[in-house]
């Protein structure tokens, strides 16, 4: 028995099938998988994703703080309730985690992962001890996150106005409180929509207020796969402590200039060294799904593998991300000793439901 | 509910067979299997006329959780695949025991249907591997 959100009746209501994610009971679908990803596309879905972990960073040592943890710089955040999406490395310029930090004033909201909750908490808290801040968990809240074209009418539809207000004011990428919910226009799945991060007594009348207009609960297999499609990394697979944010494809989330972080060390000898390595799309427009540790080979030496790999319910193809070194030529993969031609494309693949990559 | 049909005979590996009229046999793979599999994106069947052997390789499905490899519940010739699921791979999921079936053979040996175990005890095995 593993950890339950504040929705979790909610979900076994809908029907879910429940799986163990990193300690937590969670829905993988409902149903069908490829259906939950359609709908999120075409129309508006819901995810409940109360199990990642929320940071509270508040003093005014904050600034400084964040300034030294994170990959990214923080001083880009002038406007209230601006969201940064950053890496947070460890000394060796390996990834920690990767996270997104909301501004509020002199305070900042974080949401880093859940499997990574422990490791996080006590780098954070470690770090903070020679600056004038607090680290706090956030405790007894959920985040419900709704996404698709029609997520940001149905919400409005269905909230107070004094949220209603707070939405319509809301700029891509920026959250901002109303009471005790935040709401932001953040989301991992390469479409409109927003993440609200609310009490989590208040949780399960929102998520049934959302039903009742239709809305269509997704499961954790269709959020894996927007996110594939979207072109976002996912920590663990797509990166980890072993590698750089130069290597995942993070390399514009990295801030060098007038920036002193953890890590940048690392990172500069990389970059004097020669970055060998590079985190890529793939696309395999013949039959078969691209896997996670499939081999990738260029003319038939192996350059690396797959890190995330799926079947694209959008494009009818398979699309793969792959950590392979620079080099030019004809890519396959090897699937049940098949090697099968692939295309080595620039991420995101889809975005607002439509094709987006760019062949290289 | 996950559906166990009394008149088919299964494989430990998940795949159902079904003795026709004419004496072909028909396979396909379990309710029980589509539903662990999650939804089916691509099926690899055999060509027709390939010879298989009991337990042998007979094709490969593809859903969206994993790639799993499909054997021939008992040994005989392939006299006809499911075209229909190259382009509806969907139907496995829709209708595991109907037109969601692989492929028809000609066996080699009818007796290795009764080898194969029967509805209530495939039933049993399911529910072990459940708990």
């Amino acid at each position: 028995m593993g950890s339950k959100t504040p929705l979790y009746e909610q979900h076994v209501e809908a029907g879910a099938k429940i799986v163990d994610f990193g300690g937590w009971d969670m829905p993988v679908h409902y149903g069908s998988q490829i259906g939950e990803h359609n709908k999120v596309r075409q129309d508006v879905g819901m995810f409940d994703v109360s199990h990642m972990t929320a940071v509270d960073i508040e003093g005014p040592g904050s600034k400084a703080l964040l300034t030294r943890l994170l990959a990214n710089d923080i001083g880009k955040l002038t406007e209230k309730g601006k969201a940064l999406y950053s890496a947070m490395l460890n000394k060796d310029g390996g990834v920690l985690d990767d996270l997104i930090v909301y501004a509020n004033g002199d305070d900042y909201l974080m949401i880093v992962n859940c499997a990574t909750r422990e490791k996080d908490l006590c780098w954070i808290s470690k770090q903070a001890e020679s600056f004038d801040c607090t680290v706090t968990e956030r405790q007894g809240f959920a985040i419900i996150a709704i996404q698709g074209p029609n997520a940001i009418a149905v919400v409005k539809d269905v909230v107070h106005d004094d949220v209603k207000t707070v939405i319509e004011t809301l700029k891509v990428f920026q959250g901002g409180y109303c009471g005790r919910w935040f709401i932001a226009r953040t989301g991992y799945t390469g479409e409109k929509g927003v993440e609200i991060i609310l009490p989590g007594d208040d949780a399960v009348g929102l998520w049934r207020d959302l039903r009742q207009q239709g809305v269509q609960p997704i499961g954790l297999g269709a959020r894996d796969t927007l996110r594939l499609e979207a072109g976002m990394n996912l920590y663990g697979s797509d990166m980890d402590e072993s590698v750089t944010p130069l290597v995942s494809n993070m390399a514009s989330t990295v801030v060098m200039k007038n920036h002193e972080f953890i890590g940048k060390a690392a990172l500069q000898e990389q970059l004097q060294n020669g970055v060998e390595e590079q985190l890529v799309g793939l696309v395999m427009t013949g039959r078969g799904v691209l896997r996670a540790h499939y081999p990738v080979f260029c003319d038939g030496i192996k350059v690396g593998e797959i890190t995330s790999g799926a079947f694209s319910p959008t494009l009818q193809h398979s699309v793969a991300l792959a950590r392979i070194t620079k080099i030019q030529g004809e890519l396959t993969v090897e699937i049940r000793n098949k090697h099968m031609v692939v295309e080595q494309v620039t991420p995101p693949f889809v975005r607002n439901g439509k094709q987006v990559y760019k062949k290289q | 509910m996950v559906e166990f049909p009394k008149n088919l005979r299964f494989a430990k590996t998940h795949e159902w067979a079904r003795l026709e009229d004419d004496g072909t046999v028909t396979v396909g793979i379990s309710d029980h299997a589509q539903e662990a599999l999650g939804d089916v994106v691509f099926v690899e069947l055999p060509d027709v006329d390939t010879a298989l052997d009991a337990g042998g390789e007979a094709g490969v499905v593809e859903s969206v959780k994993a790639a799993s490899d499909i054997y021939s519940p008992v040994s005989g010739t392939v006299l006809e695949i499911n075209n229909e699921l190259e382009d509806k791979p969907e139907i496995v999921n829709e209708a595991p025991y109907d037109n969601g079936w692989f492929f028809r053979l000609t066996p080699s040996n009818s007796d290795e249907l009764n080898s194969l175990l029967k509805s209530e005890d495939y039933q049993r095995l399911c529910e072990e591997e459940t708990h």
